[in-house]
């Protein structure tokens, strides 16, 4: 636990508020720290270590138990990987001090029914598995367990909720019975056979139409990606018909068996699940990702198979571990691999593939993507003999696979490897990935080699990836990230603008101001206008050309020249794209000067919003509009669009943040008046007080009210192009007879699902507008079902 | 991750210890004996602040791959290149600037202590970019750490300065 450092330089003054070092809490950190360590690496057994930890529980109950049942509640919910040891522990106390259990038993309950009401469900799960196991451990009795259970069920008979409130029920029913479902058939047989019955029943009639959006893979070979219920149901049935008999879960109750079966059972109050409500927000369907069987791993232990239930629990405790520890990256490391069980199952395949589960989950990773890339490279430090191998046999496998794979995934797949290879010199047999030379190049595999080398020589340079690949490669290398510039040479002087871009460029050169700028770029014909409209400034083109193209080639040099030169001229870049024309016309000025540079687009386009030289909207028609068709499937223009969604949503939580704080002022200001009342105010002067603020939350609004309109239209342009794209698409290859699952198609209407997905929560409040607007029953069956498929998400 | 995973700590367990753990992300024992303010200000800075001072790069690591790799942690508002005071060349660090702390922490977690132009960088809390902050304070215009070094680093001009003049 980290303390912080207490300087003890004669500070000016400034006091530190030094931690009171009271007795209570130090020893509740004593006690917490004995009991999250409980089943860490000792000399002793773990059966003594819990031993002894039960024996200085009990001691310190009289004084310490409500702060022992806090710790022991919390460690239900957040330890789930230690599942067992601390529902031994439970066993061991109950049995000793049976007042105790019941106590516990209540405030789990309570707890449970607090996770339920926050949305807390992935937590609400490891409390419903800690009850259940506490029935191994003869603390609950097993008939009160069976009883939840057929509530839980029963919400499956529930009218006009949402269906992914039936499946959290389901789940976290199925999910329990590796532990006790063996348990649980011994005494109440009849009672789980009706309650299975009912489970396959819910599972055949619920609706599967998410399923295709959340498949990283849209093949079933080698590996169906199944549905996660589906996947549970498998194994449960199969542990069912081996007669309950699991043999991963380590269960330290059994040596305690003696013990515990002597201790008195409690039962579980009656659980009504709390109804559904407006603010009920349940978890999200998955997918389950496999990449790994037995036949992977010939040399070492068998990988349990797909349906088997230990393959269900290994993967719901690596997930746990991670989950636990994200932020500590070695730790992590070394948590999972000294996962139990590491001589019985090819522990090092598992984990690589919980981790890429992760890493291309759908819609986004539990953590930050490049969490992972540097976990991969803790585990590689601590298993150099082994575990890269696996990456590397794994890293194979996902290239084989690219025709199939989800285009987001593939971004993902991209991303890591890249970064990944930039921490190993780039050393790679490129040469066995030969057949994707005599490839389309915009066939997945050929694409995905061509991406992943731009990544790279962006972590390093041009010539670097020359060098790293063979020279068959060159083909897919990456341009020379150089600067266009059209007014360059002389052979272009006759190209228009082409004097007043020399003008401009001795200019600028000689720290020329705005005006100046203004001035020279007035002698700039238009040609388009006939006359002008007497406004000032209109669109031309020309003007925009010139400047943008001779002020980005003088600042070629590195992006904080190219910054610099935007923020020094940007009252020049403000007029010039006053319209939306303008706008549209600088972004196709930067990519026609920077199209060999994506990385340099994508940060002038995101300093370009930052500093409102153009609009997100802008932005969007630019992604969709024919110049860039040719770019239309490379990954940089979907950062760039992807970039600009999140500054827009971030903007409008930025402004709403702004509104609530200013609102939770005047409140306090409100409350600070009404505290000292009787004094006898002036009724002007209070209004006096109140008015700016007021007003500063009138404004407020009006500004939130105008960015959300914002953010709703940008969604609604670019829904709007992906359908005129598509359908153009699907309209001439039927008319052509072709088919339309070209390798464009499939990248364009993955893009799409991408959009749904990635924004999914903002998406959600333009549900009947889509409906009644963009994605009508007119449409195109296959754009409709994808807006069918983001709708069953949350259904 | 959705609403659905929590993880906050609630109000009738709160959370644990080892739980909270976040090492990567803590204030190093460094602390900038340039920095005018007193020990508690700058302090106060570091913890609240959105700047990572990166260092051991090569001297040909350019902006824009830092920018690319610093980038993985989220969007970046800033990077200043460090530079020798006397060559205004590149002497091996930078500070990169996040919109948002999270961002930082994410980048203290998870590339610190990773390569960049294969070399291992090393990042850590600064307390905000000031005017001449970006460059070198030792004696030849470099970092201090290029003027006693002992050994041979192609990446960072050769032998250190001291050295090299013997």
């Amino acid at each position: 636990m980290s303390r912080r450092r207490h300087s003890d330089d004669s500070d000016a003054g400034q006091p530190h508020k030094r931690r009171r070092t009271s007795e209570p809490s130090e020893i509740e950190e004593r006690l917490e720290s004995l009991i999250c360590r409980v089943g860490e690496k000792s000399n002793s057994s773990l059966e003594s270590n819990l031993e002894g930890l039960a024996g200085v529980l009990e001691a310190d109950l009289p004084n310490y138990k409500s702060k022992i049942l806090r710790i022991l509640c919390t460690v239900a919910r957040l330890l789930p990987e230690k599942l067992t040891v601390y529902t031994t522990l439970v066993g061991l106390l109950n049995a000793r001090n049976y007042n105790f259990g019941g106590e516990f038993v209540e405030a789990m309950i309570r707890q449970l029914k607090e996770c339920l009401k926050v949305n807390m469900y992935n937590e609400a799960v490891h409390l419903v598995r800690f009850l259940s196991d506490l029935v191994n451990c003869h603390v609950i009795a097993a008939p009160s367990m069976v009883a939840m259970f057929e509530n839980f069920v029963s919400v499956t008979q529930e009218e006009d909720v949402p269906q992914v409130r039936c499946d959290w029920y389901m789940f976290a029913f199925l999910s329990s019975l590796p532990w006790v479902g063996k348990e649980l058939y011994e005494k109440k047989d009849a009672e789980m056979d009706r309650l299975l019955s009912q489970a396959e029943s819910y599972l055949k009639r619920r609706q599967k139409i998410h399923v295709p959006m959340l498949q990283v893979w849209t093949a079933d070979k080698p590996h169906p990606q199944e549905e996660y219920l589906d996947c549970l149901w498998s194994q449960i049935q199969k542990l069912k018909k081996d007669r309950w008999q699991e043999r991963h879960i380590l269960r330290p109750y059994l040596a305690f068996d003696s013990v515990l079966c002597e201790a008195l059972q409690h039962n579980l109050p009656p659980f009504t699940p709390p109804p559904h409500t407006e603010d009920s927000v349940y978890p999200m369907p998955r997918v389950i990702f496999r990449m790994f069987d037995y036949t992977d791993d010939p040399e070492g232990p068998v990988m349990p198979g797909s349906h088997s239930v230990e393959r269900f629990v290994i993967e719901e405790n690596l997930h746990c571990i991670i989950k636990s520890h994200w932020k500590e990256r070695k730790t992590c490391a070394a948590q999972l691999l000294s996962y139990p069980g590491n001589n019985k199952i090819p522990l090092n395949y598992h984990i690589v593939e919980v981790i890429f589960a992760e890493l291309f989950q759908l819609p986004s990773p539990p953590h930050i993507e490049v969490m992972y890339t540097t976990l991969l490279i803790e585990l590689c430090k601590l298993q150099p003999g082994s575990l890269p191998q696996v990456l590397a046999q794994a890293t194979e496998m996902l290239y084989m696979r690219l025709d199939t794979m989800n285009t987001t995934c593939v971004d993902r797949f991209i991303n890591w490897f890249s970064h990944h290879l930039s921490n190993f010199q780039f050393r790679w047999s490129w040469e066995d990935w030969s057949d994707c030379l005599t490839q389309d190049l915009e066939k997945p595999k050929p694409k995905f080699v061509r991406e992943v080398l731009e990544k790279c020589m962006r972590l390093s340079y041009h010539q670097r990836i020359i060098d790293i690949v063979p020279a068959s490669f060159s083909v897919l290398s990456p341009a020379n990230p150089v600067c266009i510039y059209k007014y360059g040479d002389e052979s272009n002087r006759s190209l228009p603008g082409y004097t007043v871009a020399l003008c401009l460029t001795i200019a600028i050169k000689n720290k020329a101001s705005n005006d100046e700028i203004f001035s020279i770029l007035k002698d700039v014909p238009n040609p388009n206008q006939d006359d002008d409209d007497g406004e000032g400034f209109t669109f031309n083109p020309l003007k925009i050309e010139v400047f943008v193209q001779t002020l980005l080639h003088l600042a070629a040099k590195s992006f904080s020249h190219s910054f610099s030169a935007l923020a020094k001229f940007h009252e020049v870049f403000k007029t010039l794209a006053e319209s939306d024309e303008g706008k549209l016309h600088i972004l196709r000025v930067v990519y026609e000067v920077w199209k060999n540079h994506p990385q340099m687009i994508a940060v002038l386009v995101d300093k370009m919003i930052r500093t409102q030289i153009v609009d997100c909207a802008a932005v969007a028609n630019w992604i969709f509009s024919s110049e860039l068709a040719h770019d239309f499937t490379r990954f940089y223009i979907w950062e760039i669009l992807h970039s600009t969604i999140r500054k827009m949503n971030k903007h409008v939580l930025k402004i709403h943040k702004e509104l609530e704080e200013t609102k939770a002022r005047l409140a306090r200001q409100h409350k600070r008046r009404d505290s000292d009342d009787d004094d006898d105010d002036d009724d002007r002067s209070t209004d006096r007080e109140d008015g700016p603020l007021e007003e500063q939350i009138e404004r407020l609004q009006e500004k939130v009210e105008s960015a959300q309109s914002e953010q709703k239209n940008l969604f609604l342009v670019i829904f709007q192009r992906f359908i005129m794209l598509l359908t153009e698409h699907l309209v001439r290859c039927e008319t052509g007879g072709i088919d339309v699952f070209t390798p464009w198609y499939k990248s364009c209407i993955e893009r799409l699902q991408q959009i749904f997905l990635q924004h999914h929560q903002i998406i959600q409040q333009y549900m009947v507008t889509l409906e009644n607007l963009l994605f009508t029953a007119e449409l195109d069956h296959h754009i409709l079902a994808v807006f069918q498929q983001f709708c069953a998400l949350q259904a | 991750a959705g609403p659905a995973s929590g993880g906050a700590a609630m109000s009738s367990g709160g959370t644990l210890s080892i739980l909270r753990s976040d090492s990567y992300a803590e204030l190093s024992q460094y602390r900038d004996q340039h920095f005018r303010g007193t020990r508690y200000d700058q302090e106060r800075l570091l913890r609240k602040s959105c700047t990572l001072y990166v260092g051991n790069l090569s001297f040909y690591t350019t902006e824009e791959q830092i920018h690319e790799l610093f980038g993985k942690s989220g969007d970046i508002k800033k990077v200043i290149m460090g530079l020798d005071k006397v060559k205004k060349t590149a002497c091996g660090f930078c500070f990169v600037e996040y919109y948002a702390r999270g961002d930082a922490e994410n980048a203290m977690r998870y590339i610190n202590g990773t390569r960049l132009d294969d070399r291992i960088i090393r990042t850590d809390w600064d307390a905000g970019f000031k005017e001449g902050r970006q460059y070198g304070r030792g004696r030849s215009g470099g970092q201090v750490r290029d003027e006693y070094r002992q050994d041979y680093d192609a990446g960072r001009g050769g032998y250190g300065k001291t050295v090299q003049c013997q």
